[in-house]
């Protein structure tokens, strides 16, 4: 139950967020981060039954007929990651409360901040696809909604749009892979899938469902090439951004592949797809990343190069591999929410965040300064940050990937290389390096500002630090639970003297020399950076965009005329068409006419009914028309009447007079009759007019003759009194037996009658 | 066009065919009528007051417009629905009440009647709707 429940009370402290923040005024958000907090503490004091091997499952029940369940199912992986988003969320909660004070609509950031947190929390505890994918939907509305904050700009409505239709997009696919692979199985249960990988990959649904998961994974995750939705997200508030890149959102296309591997991991098209993704968006992220000089934008490349990492170290699948899976998720996760938020702050203190126009602000503010460097050891990977476990792992799984390993190897070490040089870039030129004049004078953030960076840094440094009595437990589940056929490799600061060893020595140093040579290095990088990669993938993405609303504003328009004659012209030709085609399969159609029972007067009806439809059509005035047609309908009333049909009669006599009314009223608005329409458009007419109306005559000769099962007429004839108490069979059919068609026809004559209303009274002003 | 003999008529026409589509509305569960021709009688009652004095001067006479009346019907006939939810019965489930059984007034009220209600004034609102806007000027 609990976690169930937990989920809910986080939703309805979102729902009421905005509407309570102005009781709480300051206060507000230290007060929606004692919940989350609540559950980050609960989180972790399932550790010990975890890692006794417990899974926690509960269900609770939606649509049972179609096995689709509100299950939760709560693991080692699970567990991990409910601790990052519970844990950094509490953090985000207390920052945003104080950092968005200047802003307006506070409590409604901090409502759409919790309803990300909610929906995040609930991808990572979902025990069934179904359940997961509706939280998956709800991270990509949230991040829309938070990205697009600062509404008024026109790009950052821009960028949310971009993040919602990739993502949108990519959850589409989603859930076609999660209804392709659930079919082998006839479950959603996630349990039940997992308990039996063999069932998908002996499918032949594994191809398709692995592509549109993956799909799903990827565009969430910011793989390239759909990596470019991520920087353009940077235009949220800080607090969005640290939330974002460190725990939410871009981590669950990562969970999702770790939370899939045991399942569809393993096959060579796997391995191949998510090495060969893995690696360029690991490369691209960060080869981009050094020429940018927005602070914010810098982090966000970096933040898809680890995306990169990540899926490429799931792609690669051994042990050393998986480990350095979860090590580095956890290394990212805790120093990128603490950049960006630490980001945030310097922006907020000097103004800009342009690192050409900021430095020697440790004097100004030492205690961020040590904070944020602290930060950047670890993404640089040095000891005894637990960054520098991480990156020791991905070296060590690159030295031993099953394939292409020099590859791989080659460009983790660039990647690499870069990330030393930026660590070193934003540490020194920030904080240490010449002062520019600025505007006012900084200050050290306030303490809520920096209690959680300090808190994540802490934490990377003690895990770091005591990597077998602190960081194993806390993975060492989450990696088996991703990977059952391996197991959790004991941490180590101290490798002894090794490849890998050398390798992060190399690297350091190779990192240290670019920062060195930075001034005439840079500008040169960024001649190839501008003329090949900076925002071609967005401008690729809004003109495909702009091409598709052409497109469909161009079949809009064919199918779309505006000219009623055709409408009704198309309508009717498909359907007699349609149905032609239908009776001609069925049956061969026997027409038999017999008059003989007809009585005299009736004859006399039919006569004047096919006399007075000879004058309207041939009539040259309108009104002549009308009354013939009026003359029509009457003589159907008579036949009804004859054959005992009184309800119909009645209707049709209120509704024959209420029409002839109608009609007039139109056409005494209408301009002279006169002759528009050339001989070809009128044979064309007469044909569909004569198709149509021989479809008409052929349907109901038909359905007179064959007899397809006992008519329905007969229930009703039985059931009317003793069940809905009435005699009237056509009344008691309306109100009681079809009684929500009867509701449904009455909503749509509302609806058309309130057209024909706007319609008229709009078009007179 | 201001005839003398239509203005009489309607004058005196209008209540009596609104008492007959009433009459119509509630006979229909057991003999020829219901809420559908009610409605037709009623919406027409207005529509031939229409034509004798215009549409102004009967939207003047009435104290209801032809858009919440169309609204109050859609509502009546949702809310018809609703006991049978209360009850546990699948949505527009006929529900029925007995009133002095088995004596000489024996009256059984249901939902299915209330539904009638709802269809008698959406019909009557969307036709005095769509005719008035056609016919005013």
């Amino acid at each position: 139950m609990t976690t169930g429940l937990f989920l809910l009370v986080l939703l309805l402290i979102a729902v009421i967020a905005p509407f309570t923040r102005k009781y709480l005024k300051n206060q507000a958000g230290w007060t929606y981060a004692i919940w989350p907090f609540a559950g980050f503490i609960y989180y972790l004091s399932l550790l010990p039954a975890i890692n006794q091997g417990a899974v926690l499952t509960e269900s609770f029940e939606w649509i049972p007929a179609l096995g689709i369940n509100f299950s939760f199912y709560v693991d080692g992986f699970s567990m991990l990651f409910s601790l990052l988003v519970l844990g950094i969320g509490t953090f985000i909660l207390v920052y945003a409360g104080y950092y968005m004070r200047p802003y307006p609509m506070k409590g409604r950031f901090l409502g759409y901040l919790l309803l990300f947190m909610t929906a995040m929390q609930g991808i990572v505890v979902s025990g069934n696809l179904i359940t997961m994918f509706v939280f998956w939907e709800l991270t990509s509305i949230s991040s829309y909604l938070l990205i697009g904050y600062y509404h008024e700009k026109p790009e950052a409505r821009a960028s949310a749009l971009q993040a919602l239709l990739i993502t949108g997009f990519g959850g589409l696919a989603l859930l076609g892979g999660f209804v392709l692979l659930a079919i082998p199985y006839g479950s959603y249960e996630l349990s039940y899938i997992l308990a039996s990988p063999d069932i998908i990959k002996n499918s032949n649904l594994y191809l398709p469902a692995f592509i549109l998961i993956a799909i799903g994974a990827f565009t969430k995750s910011a793989q390239f090439p759909f990596h470019f939705w991520l920087p353009g997200a940077m235009t949220a508030p800080s607090p969005v951004s640290a939330f974002l890149h460190s725990a939410t959102m871009v981590k669950a296309g990562v969970f999702l592949l770790a939370r899939l591997n045991p399942v569809l991991g393993g096959t060579e098209i796997w391995s191949y797809t998510l090495t060969i993704f893995g690696v360029t968006t690991m490369f691209v992220g960060a080869w981009i990343s050094v020429t940018q000089t927005d602070l914010k934008k810098i982090l966000a490349y970096t933040t898809v190069s680890a995306l990169g990492t990540l899926v490429l170290l799931i792609g690669t699948g051994t042990e050393y591999a998986i480990n350095a899976a979860i090590i580095f998720l956890l290394v990212h996760a805790l120093y990128k929410g603490t950049l960006f938020m630490m980001a945030g702050n310097i922006e907020k203190k000097t103004g800009t965040r342009d690192i050409r126009e900021l430095g020697g602000l440790f004097k100004y503010m030492p205690f961020a300064a040590i904070v944020m460097s602290m930060a950047l050891v670890s993404m640089a990977g040095v000891p005894p940050m637990l960054g520098f476990l991480g990156k020791e792992l991905i070296y060590e799984a690159s030295v031993a990937a099953p394939r292409a390993y020099w590859f791989i190897l080659s460009l983790g070490f660039m990647t690499n290389v870069i990330l030393v040089f930026l660590s070193l870039r934003l540490a020194i030129d920030i904080f240490w390096g010449k002062e520019p004049a600025y505007a006012k004078k900084p200050a050290e953030p306030a303490l809520p500002l920096v209690l959680g960076p300090f808190f994540l840094v802490l934490a990377s440094f003690v895990l770091g630090l005591f990597p077998h009595a602190m960081a194993n437990p806390l993975t060492s589940k989450a990696i088996t639970a991703i990977s059952p056929m391996h197991d959790a490799i004991v941490l180590k600061l101290w490798h002894g003297f090794n490849l890998v060893l050398a390798l992060s020595a190399l690297t350091l140093l190779s990192g240290y020399l670019i920062f060195r040579s930075r001034h005439t290095l840079l500008p040169s990088i960024d001649n190839v950076n501008i003329r090949y990669f900076r925002r071609e993938f967005t401008r690729v993405f809004f003109n495909l965009l702009d091409g598709f609303l052409v497109f469909t504003k161009l079949t809009t328009k064919t199918l779309q005329h505006g000219y009623h004659r055709f409408y009704l012209m198309t309508l009717f030709v498909v359907a007699s068409v349609l149905v032609w085609v239908m009776i001609w399969r069925a049956d061969p159609i026997m027409l038999e006419l017999n008059f003989s029972d007809m009585p005299l007067n009736l004859v006399a009806v039919v006569a004047l009914i096919i006399a007075a439809t000879f004058s309207a059509v041939v009539s040259n005035s309108r009104v002549v028309a009308l009354i013939s047609m009026g003359v029509i309908g009457f003589g159907i009333t008579i036949i009804f009447i004859a054959y005992s049909g009184v309800d119909l009669a009645i209707t049709m006599i209120m509704v024959e007079t209420l029409l002839v009314i109608l009609a007039m009223t139109v056409v005494y608005h209408l301009p002279k009759y006169q002759n528009f329409s050339s001989t070809g458009a009128r044979m064309r007419d007469t044909l569909v007019a004569t198709l149509v109306g021989a479809f008409f005559m052929v349907l109901v000769l038909q359905a007179g003759t064959s007899s397809l099962e006992m008519p329905i007429s007969e229930y009703f004839k039985e059931a009317s009194y003793s069940l809905a108490y009435g005699r009237n069979i056509v009344n008691v059919i309306l109100v009681d037996f079809r009684a929500l068609d009867t509701l449904g026809e009455i909503t749509v004559i509302s609806i058309a009658a309130l057209g024909i209303y706007s319609m008229i009274k709009l078009s007179k002003k | 066009m201001e005839s003398i003999i239509l203005q009489i008529a309607a004058r005196h026409m209008r209540p009596l065919l609104i008492v007959l589509s009433l009459v119509v509305l509630y006979r229909g569960h057991n003999e020829p009528g219901g809420g559908f021709i009610g409605g037709l009688m009623f919406g027409a009652a207005y529509i031939l007051y229409a034509m004798a004095f215009g549409v102004a001067k009967t939207q003047k006479s009435t104290f209801f417009n032809p858009i919440n009346l169309t609204a109050l019907g859609l509502l009546v006939a949702l809310i018809s629905g609703i006991p049978a939810l209360m009850l546990g019965d699948i949505f527009m489930t006929g529900e029925w009440v007995t009133f002095f059984k088995d004596s000489a007034f024996e009256l059984k009220l249901g939902t299915p009647l209330i539904f009638d209600v709802g269809v008698y004034f959406a019909v009557a609102g969307m036709l005095m709707l769509v005719m008035f806007s056609l016919m005013e000027e």
